[in-house]
């Protein structure tokens, strides 16, 4: 089921649409009456650097068909080669107190900046170049090491890969906590006070902000690789890739070099994920080796699978829907929430919301089992939890309750891990399946000219 | 001489603990070809159970009861979660699982709210005595003997029982098996029944030896119980078990190293083993010729 | 079909929730907050002009979740007893608004922008160090003023204006341990075993490595892996190598596994522990053993019985504080810290007269504040607490209470 070769339409709608979105975000942050740090912004910061590394691994696990668990890992390398060679010189005693200073005694920006300065316009554009070519050098570091490691374990099947690279990210994860390496890595001790999206922001002369870019940044780094991979998707090695997927014996009596085409996948996409980790210790204004453990691995598969596996905006729907969804839209379930009066707004919206996700889930339910021919017990059993849930719904209403019921600490993530499962046991392809958003906007403009063409022909 | 004692000790009883859940891992895999991400979680869940159960009754009524439910448990989330995802793509499957596996996680934070609950002692399993001038507790003497006991037991299940016969010939074929009239649900039913069974009496030997759960307790277990089932060979129930003692002892050798920083890489060698046994024989230990199927 | 009706579903599911998350209206009195109290329904009655926030950034979830729990039932209890200041002649209701870091430093950042976009006055927390230090940025660009109740690491408040803190420090800690561990035992050989990456853990061997070799010691360093559980092959090292005591500077999750395994393996030398070993779960893991834990804390059960009788009927009384408590009514230090936190949040709106946090930030400089551990004043550089005394207490594992053994200073 090789997919027919993209139109030029859909490659210009998608860059309109991106470039759209890019200048809303930058309009947006400048004008929005939001403190700066809201919540938004994390959201679509971190929304950013995780859609990078999900695509990253689209790449591997949907179009070339490696399962593969070692995205932290290369993470975790991106994010501190970026970390190390970027943290000014004279805070590296104060960052690297335990170990009496770093080994390494430069700052990339700084070099940039003996050559442009360090002041005005030239300290940007040193900042600019330091910070991209760390970033840069970061990919490369996690490529070199997915070379390294991917000449063993290539060779392994579909699990014992997955199982192999997740290993690998383990390892790495030791070896950087290794104090005995501390004057490079810091140890256990977070590398901090390197450049992050905030240093973006273009202030004047008294340090006051006149124009945010701390969000737009990561965004348009996110976006610029984002389409370098959909071109590589595209490209004579995109397809390539996809027929290794299909069935690597067709593939390789093709005269598909296997070996080649999977190590190039494999470091192409550690190389993304590097990047998407030094943008992650950006986002995150540190860098510390316990974050990238396989359960960041988990979450991103998590959010590969949701999106569409073979869906690249599939992924980066699904990125944004799991950052906003698991750590700001919900978060009110965390603590008591009490409403102020029985009329209250909100209370009726939940009141209203609840009905119709118990009625819409029960009816989803029942049609389903009519169109299988499941047997007829399960229907009853959809009806009655139903109708218990719909009798608290009347009790809640009645007698004017003012809290949410169960809602307390880790209520959040109980409630998201629902979600989730809902979202995989009902939505098996994802949220996209294997097309892209150009592909179903066409499809929908088509249906649509089709049925107008239909209402004129009838008049 | 002693600590050489107590060292091998904890690594054979740690080792015992991980072939408990590992013997979960390679059945299923052996059957579904699935990575039942989830299968640490219910050993988290089946401790949890036994804490808040014991709470309201005597043990004795407790102890069953906690078995039943996590088999309960075990067969419900394969009913749920993965039944309906048969016909779906292999990596749809795992998603559930790690679904399954952060619900269980995240109720268990929401349940206990974030506290590393007491496990209740059990008469007699955490007592301790002295061997070779080592001091353990019973249960670490225990836990070798009943894994030989219980992995024999599902041996001779699994080669000599009609059952067994069925989950062997499912394990070779999914499909032809499914066309001379192997009911497949049962089959998967039944592993899962061994497996979350094996994962409650491994909790509580594993929680009576170190007697507080948290909501993440199942998680390295999980882990370390799923590399010893590669390494052992996925599918091979004495592969699982061998491997599971073989992690449970070097772990604990790397831990006891008298070099500076060596205990750093505790993990780190485990899955270092790992590689270089998949590197050098893919299939495990003790795997068969791989029946590739994909 | 399907997919419009669930594209419809989950549409309006976004938009209430996003209704919910922004909305102002809603009312949040916490975790442990019961409706029933008096505090909710003062929140509830009053009018929505005259209420001032304050942030809760603490770990409610994951590894610290025991000692984040506790310490923000300090802040509910003081909230309970004072629910409102008074700003420039105007009498404010505060309000606190939690945040759950889930002791994780990636999720700390969102947790501590929800605090950013709920407009708070000030932030207090966290318990744990690694995420105050990652979330730190966030208040920072935010303007916005925290107070470190328990996070002892030096990186905390170095190099920044808007951290401030009301505990002692690591290197503090640190040197008071291995002091108390070369007068009190006559120890010439130390065992530490910390989380391996776990920058607390590791700093806090670090400054004790320090002090204790310093004086002549020798430290053996060890260290565990995340969610690791089996201490035992640990304790036997400790014990063959022939260490005079052992130092477990650990969260609260692995430290009663280590104390109930040091039974078994019958640890017969001094175990010592930091300020996170300070919780009624360790101690219960020691009740019925020969084991002797001391630990390092910022309060001593009775050091205030006012505030011990009233925090004790408060638990007593509440359900869900009894539940963040551990199911106990045994005081925690971090309970007392947070207490004291919230009094200091409180002197600081007031000595700046306005709900502004830019004010409040630079009135916070100059509070002092006689709390119930002690007195707390801020140094001009760090906006660090200026302390010198820690208490060392010791389990009794009889009567399952802490005794304090001594009150251990250092001179600088």
């Amino acid at each position: 089921m090789l997919q027919e070769k993209k139109s030029r339409t859909g490659a210009v709608v998608g860059l309109i649409f991106a470039a759209v979105m890019l200048l809303l975000v930058i309009v947006l942050e400048n004008t929005l009456d939001l403190p700066s740090g809201h919540v938004l912004y994390s959201v679509l910061k971190k929304g950013a650097v995780y859609s990078l590394v999900a695509v990253s691994m689209n790449l591997l696990n949907g179009f070339t068909g490696l399962f593969s668990l070692g995205q932290a890992g290369f993470m975790l390398l991106g994010a501190y080669t970026y970390a190390i060679l970027t943290v000014p010189s004279d805070a590296r005693d104060a960052v690297y107190y335990l170990f009496g200073g770093s080994a390494i005694n430069f700052s990339l920006q700084e070099v940039f900046g003996a050559l442009f300065g360090n002041s005005g316009a030239g300290g940007a554009v040193s900042l600019v170049l330091g910070v991209l070519l760390a970033m840069i050098l970061g990919g490369l570091v996690a490529a070199f090491f997915a070379w390294l490691i991917g000449l063993p374990v290539l060779r392994l099947r579909s699990d014992y890969l997955a199982i192999a690279t997740l290993g690998f990210a383990e390892i790495i994860r030791a070896v950087f906590q290794w104090q005995a390496l501390g004057p490079i890595t810091n140890g256990a001790n977070m590398i901090i006070r390197f450049p992050n999206f905030s240093n973006f922001n273009i202030t004047n002369a008294d340090g006051e902000v006149v124009l945010y870019l701390s969000s737009f940044v990561p965004l348009f780094i996110a976006t610029v690789c984002i389409i370098l991979i959909v071109m590589l998707i595209n490209s004579s090695y995109g397809r390539a890739f996809k027929a290794i997927r299909e069935d690597e014996i067709a593939a390789e009596a093709m005269g598909i070099n296997l070996a080649k085409h999977k190590m190039l996948s494999f470091c192409i996409s550690a190389f993304f994920a590097g990047v998407g980790g030094a943008l992650f210790a950006m986002f995150a204004g540190n860098a510390q080796a316990m974050v990238y453990t396989s359960n960041m691995t988990y979450e991103i598969l998590l959010i590969v699978v949701i999106g569409g596996i073979g869906s690249v905006s599939g992924s980066v729907i699904a990125t944004f829907l799991y950052v906003a969804c698991s750590e700001w839209w919900l978060r009110f379930l965390d603590s008591t929430q009490a409403f102020s009066s029985p009329t209250e707004p909100t209370r009726i919206f939940f009141i209203v919301l609840f009905a119709v996700a118990v009625v819409g889930g029960a009816l989803m339910l029942i049609r389903r089992r009519r169109r299988k021919g499941e047997p007829f017990w399960k229907e009853v059993i959809v009806w009655v939890i139903a109708a218990v849930l719909m009798a608290w719904w009347v009790w809640f209403i009645v007698t004017g309750a003012l809290t949410i019921p169960f809602a307390r600490t880790g209520f959040r993530m109980v409630v998201f891990s629902i979600i989730i499962m809902i979202v995989v046991l009902f939505f098996r392809r994802g949220i996209m399946g294997d097309k892209e958003l150009t592909d179903v906007m066409a499809r929908l403009a088509k249906r649509r000219a089709v049925r107008k063409a239909g209402k004129e022909a009838e008049q | 001489m002693d600590y050489a004692i107590s060292v091998l000790l904890s690594g054979v009883s740690v080792g015992g603990q991980y072939a408990l859940i590992a013997i979960g891992y390679t059945m299923v895999y052996g059957i579904l070809r699935l990575i039942n991400f989830a299968h640490g979680d219910v050993f988290m869940a089946a401790g949890l159970m036994m804490i808040y159960l014991s709470a309201s009754m005597p043990l004795y009524v407790a102890l069953p009861a906690a078995i039943i439910l996590t088999v309960v448990l075990g067969f419900a989330i394969e009913r749920v979660a993965y039944k309906p995802l048969r016909s779906a793509p292999r990596m749809s499957v795992m998603i559930s699982a790690i679904g399954v596996s952060y619900l269980l996680q995240n109720t268990a934070t929401y349940v206990t709210g974030g506290q590393p609950m007491n496990y209740p002692t059990i008469p007699g399993l955490s007592s301790v005595v002295e061997i070779g001038g080592a001091r353990v507790t019973w249960v670490t003497v225990i836990t070798p003997f009943l894994v030989i006991v219980l992995v024999v037991a599902l041996t001779q299940l699994i080669n000599q029982t009609k059952v067994g016969m069925a989950m062997r010939a499912v394990a070779k074929d999914f499909e032809t098996s499914q066309l001379m009239g192997i009911k497949i649900n049962t089959v998967i039913s039944i592993a899962f029944i061994i497996g979350s069974l094996l994962a409650a009496v491994g909790s509580m030997l594993y929680f009576t030896n170190y007697p507080y759960v948290t909501p993440t307790a199942g998680a390295m277990p999980g882990l370390k119980a799923f590399v010893a089932a590669v390494f052992g060979g996925i599918g091979s129930i004495p592969g699982a078990v061998i491997g599971a003692f073989i992690i449970g002892i070097c772990e604990n050798i790397i831990k006891a190293l008298p070099f500076d920083g060596a205990t750093n890489f505790v993990d780190a060698f485990t899955f270092v083993l790992l590689i270089v046994i998949l590197v050098a024989k893919p299939t495990g230990l003790f795997g068969e010729k791989a029946t590739d199927k994909v | 079909m399907k997919k419009v009706l669930a594209l419809i579903l989950a549409l309006s599911m976004a938009l209430a929730l996003a209704a919910c998350g922004g909305g102002g209206e809603t009312q949040e009195t916490g975790n442990a907050g019961n409706t029933n109290t008096g505090t909710a329904e003062n929140t509830n009655t009053a009018t929505g002009d005259n209420i001032i926030k304050i942030g809760v950034f603490e770990p409610l979830t994951g590894d610290s979740a025991s000692g984040g729990n506790k310490e923000y039932l300090g802040m509910q209890y003081a909230n309970s007893v004072t629910p409102t200041v008074e700003v420039g002649g105007v009498e404010y209701t505060v309000q606190l608004v939690p945040s759950d870091n889930g002791s994780d430093t990636s999720k700390a950042i969102t947790a501590a922008s929800q605090l950013v976009s709920e407009n708070v006055a000030l932030v207090l927390g966290s318990y744990g160090s690694g995420v105050s230090i990652a979330a730190s940025d966030t208040f920072k660009n935010a303007g916005l003023a925290a107070i470190g109740v328990t996070c002892t690491n030096p990186n905390v408040t170095a190099g920044n204006d808007h951290y401030f803190r009301i505990c002692f420090l690591d290197p503090f800690q640190g040197t008071v341990l291995a002091n108390f561990a070369m007068d009190e035992f006559g120890a010439t050989t130390a065992y530490c075993l910390g989380e391996q990456g776990n920058e607390y853990d590791q700093g806090l061997i670090a400054f004790f490595e320090q002090a204790f070799t310093a004086a002549g010691g020798t430290v053996i360093k060890d260290s565990f892996p995340k969610n690791n559980s089996d201490f035992t092959s640990y304790l036997n090292k400790a014990m063959d190598e022939g260490a005079d005591v052992i130092f477990t500077p650990v969260s609260i999750a692995y430290a009663t596994q280590i104390m109930s395994q040091a039974a078994t393996v019958g640890v017969d030398v001094p175990m010592l522990g930091s300020d996170t070993l300070d919780d009624n779960k360790v101690l219960e893991a020691t009740q019925g053993t020969d084991l002797q834990l001391y630990v390092s804390t910022f309060y001593q059960e009775g050091g205030d019985p006012d505030f011990d009788a009233g925090i004790k009927e408060y638990i007593n009384t509440n359900a869900d504080a009894m539940t963040a408590n551990g199911g106990d009514d045994t005081i925690a230090a971090v309970t007392a810290m947070g207490y004291d936190a919230y009094y200091v949040a409180l002197a600081a709106i007031q000595a700046a007269g306005s709900v502004d946090p830019a004010d409040i930030k630079a009135a916070l400089w100059d509070v002092e504040y006689d709390g119930v551990s002690g007195h707390i004043a801020f140094d001009d550089e760090n906006g660090d607490a200026i302390r010198d005394t820690a208490y060392i207490k010791t389990a009794n594992t009889t009567d399952n209470v802490w005794e304090l053994k001594t009150v251990q200073t250092v001179a600088e």
